[in-house]
């Protein structure tokens, strides 16, 4: 091949790759970018993994929520984990604290972690958890029990639709995971 | 039922659905209003394929009998025609728009899960079921009971198969008619699907996540269904069964439910100062082997090295009881071995590791019994 | 003239012999037999393991192999099929086919080709390696997480090294289409003069290389997952199973339609030759396959109605899926309308063609209906899925594959192939195939499940049926075995243009294609 050609085929060569080095770079991406878009709008069910700021709106008392909350301990986590009630009635706006229960049953010290999930996936985002023990590990040695805090609100913009809201607790065993 | 868009599968309702409903060709009616406005989706979406497909195919038939070559037919030159063109573009998108409609309109009605009556949460597993009515103390596995010598055909021969091969459970979940019930979903493992056709509910059962689902059953029965995501070995070993039962029946159901656990709970406090023979340990121990254990150690104790260790001369089986004991309870994270502890009671955790230590040659003469299990693990 | 330059460099040709002519070839022609035979072998494979589940299949109960060991073996399957069947035999018609159908003397990077070859049996060792070490692949060619990370049997590091080479590739291949087709048409040949089987490899390959690498991305992150500790799809260290699959559908729907443009590039090419008419609506056609590939990025979550997706990103991804189905009707209207008042005569060729038209409408017509999401809570995950991508895979992308081998044999062996056979092949085939995948839309729609070793006893018949159909169908690809080897080795002698309504610059070449042609481009008018 003559050098024109040469030239030619060596440049369109490097935009192909630049596309296939792009998109797998895109590819990683994706993972941030999903968590943006879930954390906007929500969607997966997914709260925010940091304290929201206490709420200074209005309550709106033309309406209430039943919020359920549901918890489990993973298959192979050896901790009684529940909630101090299953169900209660809250206004928008208005700011509530729920315990939550926990005991090692184990014999051994041992580091656990709050995975929350909310349901209907679009009442994630309005889900406002003022202090939540989900934001950090919870260590327990063996046998210790322990009451821990979630303290909330819902947003007042919730959509008007949603009159339930269940949030779901999964304590997963992250003591190997620390120590490593 | 919703009429806003009936006139369509009406027509060719009137002619085949009488013939074609519950026929062994076609997808179920179901017994909720939701999962008849599916079926009738269903048919408007396949009339429209059958008229589309017999015109298309009707004319390449035309054209490979009478436009052939051996018949003689001088081919014609034309190759491009905007107007042509622009007409079956055009055509199919109205088409399309037509299907959409009623499309959106089922699909906003079936993710309504609100102003449910019973909540019921259902977390999968490999490989079966757990079932919790929210906010009662009435929680239950439900796992297949179909006999291993039905589908174990390996070997050779094997048992005849019951009416229900595959689709059964020792514990059915049991909800109420014309009341609506909602599913909230998720898995402890890996990712399942509960599915239950009868219902048109199928939604995914996700680790660290909960999906919503929820039904309004109109006529009592029993309804089956399957794990509709693979999720490891015994995928296709996981079925659903659901028992729904008219409200007062289930009412009374529920009841008996509760006061059996609490009955169970005293029986489980009494059990503590039982002491069981090695005969009545090794006979309830089998049983629950088979039922929780043989999936993955086989029956035979043998295991399927290297995901299930044998348990038959394992140095655990053999050595040390509270070892032993620590295991089956809590499992060992990061493999697939479960803590069995939240699924099998006191009484049944003693049996089996007393007949894990003592079957196929262990025996090891140990007794375990309930107060041990409890002394060993806090439970 | 061109023949006599090419006869002239023949001459002068040293061309290696034996294992070292093929482990060395740059030459497109070669390559393009390599991936011809390499895919032929796979598919030969991958069906024998079809033959094996559906003989575990053909009865209810658990009677030849275990529960783990079918898991492998749909797993790999499907792996085999997608990656080493349909992928390679696409990509040896391209290198076959494309140079000679531009004008041009080779592939732009002939010995990148080479590589790009030689790398996928390479892979697949390691791939079928893993069945003797601990056990092959389990979780499904879709390898959802976590099942193939935190759960996985140990095959996983296996897998996604196989993965990655087969990626490297199909990468390498599909830069090497496009700089070949974009740089070295012959003078004259425009962009709307290229062949319609040109066009389809060109828009296959951008789509390659844009969706390849996200496949590389995401069994990376199962690697990571699986082995060094990352929580990408764990819950449990913050991650989301469900990311997965929106990662790996990403990929995967576009890898769907890089199975299926290349056959509509096929039968656009058999049916005006067939029927004695020119393409109908060529530049629609162009169009037509373009919005095909654009509306592929868009369509992915179709795959994850039961997800627990909310109701706006439901219904925004059932109605682009339905809108899919317009630029397909389009195309398929053009073949139909390209054989109206055609003079169409029935060679193999044309017999494959006009079913893969027929039966890919067909599963088409599935696709549509899995495209309604409230209805696809049914279908998912089901029998009924099984059927679609069977019917537009085996019936769609297979047969094109079939009906552009019997259409460029005499081309590339210089011999007719055996008519009768060939009839025979495809009659047998035909029936077989039907009977294989028909009843599974019934089997669906009653509530079978996919992925699973046994059934409930009313779905006994129908399996039987289809086990029937399935042993059927991989006994009649002997036939075609048969045809090829016959063929190479001799029969009547071929003419330059075996076919007289065929068009296109290969067939200004001798029958069998020089191993050197258009050395100097040709004129086009």
């Amino acid at each position: 091949m003559d050098k024109p050609e040469n030239t030619k085929t060596k440049k369109l060569v490097n935009k192909l790759l630049i596309i296939v080095i792009a998109m797998f770079g895109f590819g990683f991406a994706m993972v941030p970018l999903y968590d943006v878009f879930c954390d906007i709008t929500g969607l997966n069910g997914k709260t925010a993994t940091e304290a929201a700021q206490a709420n200074e709106g209005d309550i709106d008392i033309t309406r209430e929520i039943k919020v359920q909350f549901i918890s489990q301990a993973a298959k192979d986590m050896p901790w009684l984990f529940r909630p101090e009630v299953a169900e209660i009635s809250v206004r928008p706006g208005e700011t509530r604290i729920i315990k939550f229960y926990a005991k090692n049953q184990s014999s051994q010290k041992m580091v656990g972690q709050s995975v929350p999930s909310v349901a209907p996936g679009r009442a994630a985002n309005y889900f406002k958890k003022v202090a939540c023990f989900c934001f950090e590990q919870q260590t327990l040695e063996g046998q210790e029990e322990v009451w821990m805090p979630l303290k909330f609100y819902i947003d007042a913009d919730i959509p008007p639709d949603v009159t339930t809201l269940t949030l779901s607790y999964t304590l997963y065993d992250i003591t190997t995971k620390i120590e490593s | 039922m919703k009429s806003r868009y009936l006139g369509w599968p009406l027509l060719g309702a009137l002619f085949f659905n009488s013939a074609w409903a519950e026929s062994k060709f076609n997808l179920t009616q179901g017994v909720t209003e939701a999962s008849r406005e599916v079926y009738d989706l269903h048919m408007l979406v396949l009339y429209i394929c059958t008229v589309i497909g017999v015109i298309v195919f009707g004319a390449m038939a035309w054209s490979m009998f009478f436009h052939r070559k051996s018949k003689g037919y001088v081919p014609a030159t034309f190759h491009e025609s905007t107007k042509v063109e622009l007409l079956w573009t055009i055509i199919p998108i109205i088409i399309l728009i037509g299907m959409a409609y009623p499309a959106t309109l089922t699909l906003i009605d079936l993710e309504n899960n609100d102003d449910s009556d019973l909540t019921i949460q259902v977390t999968g597993s490999q490989w079966k079921w757990h079932y919790k009515y929210f906010d009662q103390d009435v929680e239950f596995y439900s796992s297949l009971s179909t006999p291993r010598a039905q589908w174990d055909n390996l070997s050779g021969v094997g048992e005849a198969k019951g009416e229900n091969y595959l689709l059964e459970v020792d514990n059915s979940l049991v909800i109420p008619i014309n009341r609506k019930v909602r599913f909230l979903i998720t898995s402890d493992d890996v990712i399942h699907s509960w599915w239950v056709p009868a219902f048109a509910v199928k939604q995914d059962a996700i680790p660290g996540f909960i999906n919503e689902a929820w039904t309004n059953v109109t006529e009592p029965g029993t309804f089956r269904g399957q794990c509709a995501e693979l999720c490891g070995k015994d995928h296709g070993y996981m079925p659903i069964v659901v028992d729904a039962l008219a409200e007062d029946e289930f009412d009374g159901w529920l009841q008996a439910q509760k006061e059996a656990a609490i009955a169970a709970v005293e029986a489980e406090k009494a059990s503590l100062a039982e002491r069981m023979t090695l005969d009545e340990l090794m006979a309830l121990g089998e049983s629950t082997y088979q039922t929780a254990c043989a999936a993955c150690h086989q029956p035979n104790g043998q295991g399927l090295p290297p995901a299930f260790p044998a348990l038959k001369g394992s140095p655990i089986a053999i050595g040390d009881i509270s070892k032993h004991i620590d295991i089956v309870v809590n499992g060992v994270p990061g493999t697939s071995m479960q803590a069995f502890g939240k699924q099998l009671s006191l009484k049944q955790l003693a049996a089996v590791i007393t007949y894990e230590r003592n079957a196929w040659g262990n025996n090891t003469g140990d007794l375990v019994q309930t107060s041990d299990v409890k002394a060993a693990t806090g439970k | 003239m061109t023949t006599a330059t090419d006869a002239i460099l023949d001459h002068h040709e040293h061309k290696a012999t034996g294992i070292k002519r093929w482990l060395f070839t740059t030459n497109h022609k070669d390559i393009g037999s390599m991936y011809l035979w390499f895919a032929f072998i796979m598919f030969l494979l991958g069906g024998s393991m079809a033959m094996v589940i559906r003989a575990e299949l053909f009865q209810p109960g658990l009677q030849l192999i275990n529960p783990d060991f079918f898991n492998q073996l749909t797993t790999v399957h499907g792996l085999i099929m997608v990656f080493g069947a349909v992928m390679p035999a696409f990509v040896g018609l391209a290198n076959w086919m494309i140079p000679m159908m531009i004008g041009a003397p080779d592939m732009a990077l002939p010995r990148l080709n080479n590589w790009s070859f030689w790398i996928l049996p390479f892979a697949f060792s390691i791939l079928l390696m893993s069945f003797f070490l601990g056990g092959a692949p389990n979780f499904g060619w879709t390898f959802y997480a976590p099942l193939s990370t935190t759960y996985s049997n140990g095959s996983t590091a296996f897998f996604v090294f196989a993965v990655h080479i087969m990626g490297i590739s199909s990468i390498m291949g599909a830069i090497n289409v496009i700089v070949t087709i974009i740089n070295m048409r012959a003078p004259g040949m425009s962009y709307m003069k290229m062949p319609l089987f040109v066009w389809t490899f060109l828009i296959t390959a951008y789509l390659l290389i844009a969706v390849m690498p996200v496949l590389a991305g995401v069994v990376t992150m199962v690697l990571t997952d699986t082995y060094f500790g990352t929580s990408f799809f764990d819950a449990s260290g913050g991650g989301d199973p469900v990311m997965f699959q929106h990662i790996f559908w990403f990929f995967g729907h576009p890898e769907v339609y890089i199975m299926i443009l290349p056959a509509f590039g096929i039968v656009s090419t058999t049916i005006p030759a067939f029927s004695r008419k020119k393409l109908f609506g060529y530049s629609s056609m162009v169009y037509a396959t373009s919005s095909i590939a654009f509306l592929s990025f868009i369509v992915w979550a179709h795959h994850m109605f039961t997800t627990g997706m909310p109701l706006l990103g439901e219904l925004f991804f059932m109605y682009c899926t339905m809108l899919i189905a317009v630029p397909t009707g389009v195309k398929i209207f053009n073949w139909m309308a390209t054989m109206w008042r055609g003079s169409i005569s029935f060679e193999v060729p044309m017999l494959f063609s006009i079913a893969f038209v027929i039966l890919f409408t067909i599963g088409g017509f599935s696709g549509l209906m899995l495209a309604m999401a409230p209805v696809d809570f049914q279908y998912h995950d089901t029998y009924f899925v099984v059927a679609h991508f069977h019917y537009v895979l085996v019936t769609g992308s297979i047969f094109s594959i079939f009906a552009a081998a019997y259409y460029w044999l005499p081309k590339w062996t210089g011999h007719m192939f055996n008519e009768r056979l060939g009839k025979a092949h495809f009659w047998c085939s035909l029936v077989s195939v039907n009977l294989l995948f028909f009843p599974m839309h019934f089997l669906g729609l009653a509530g079978m499940p996919r992925r699973i070793p046994d059934y409930a006893l009313q779905f006994a018949d129908f399996n039987m049926w289809v086990s029937i159909g399935g042993f059927a169908f991989g006994l009649s690809q002997l036939i075609f075995l048969a045809v090829v080897i016959k063929c190479i080795r001799g029969g009547e002698k071929a003419p330059a243009k075996p076919w007289d309504g065929a068009e296109g610059l290969e067939w200004t070449v001798p029958s069998p294609a020089p191993y050197h042609t258009f050395a100097t481009p040709p004129k086009i008018d």
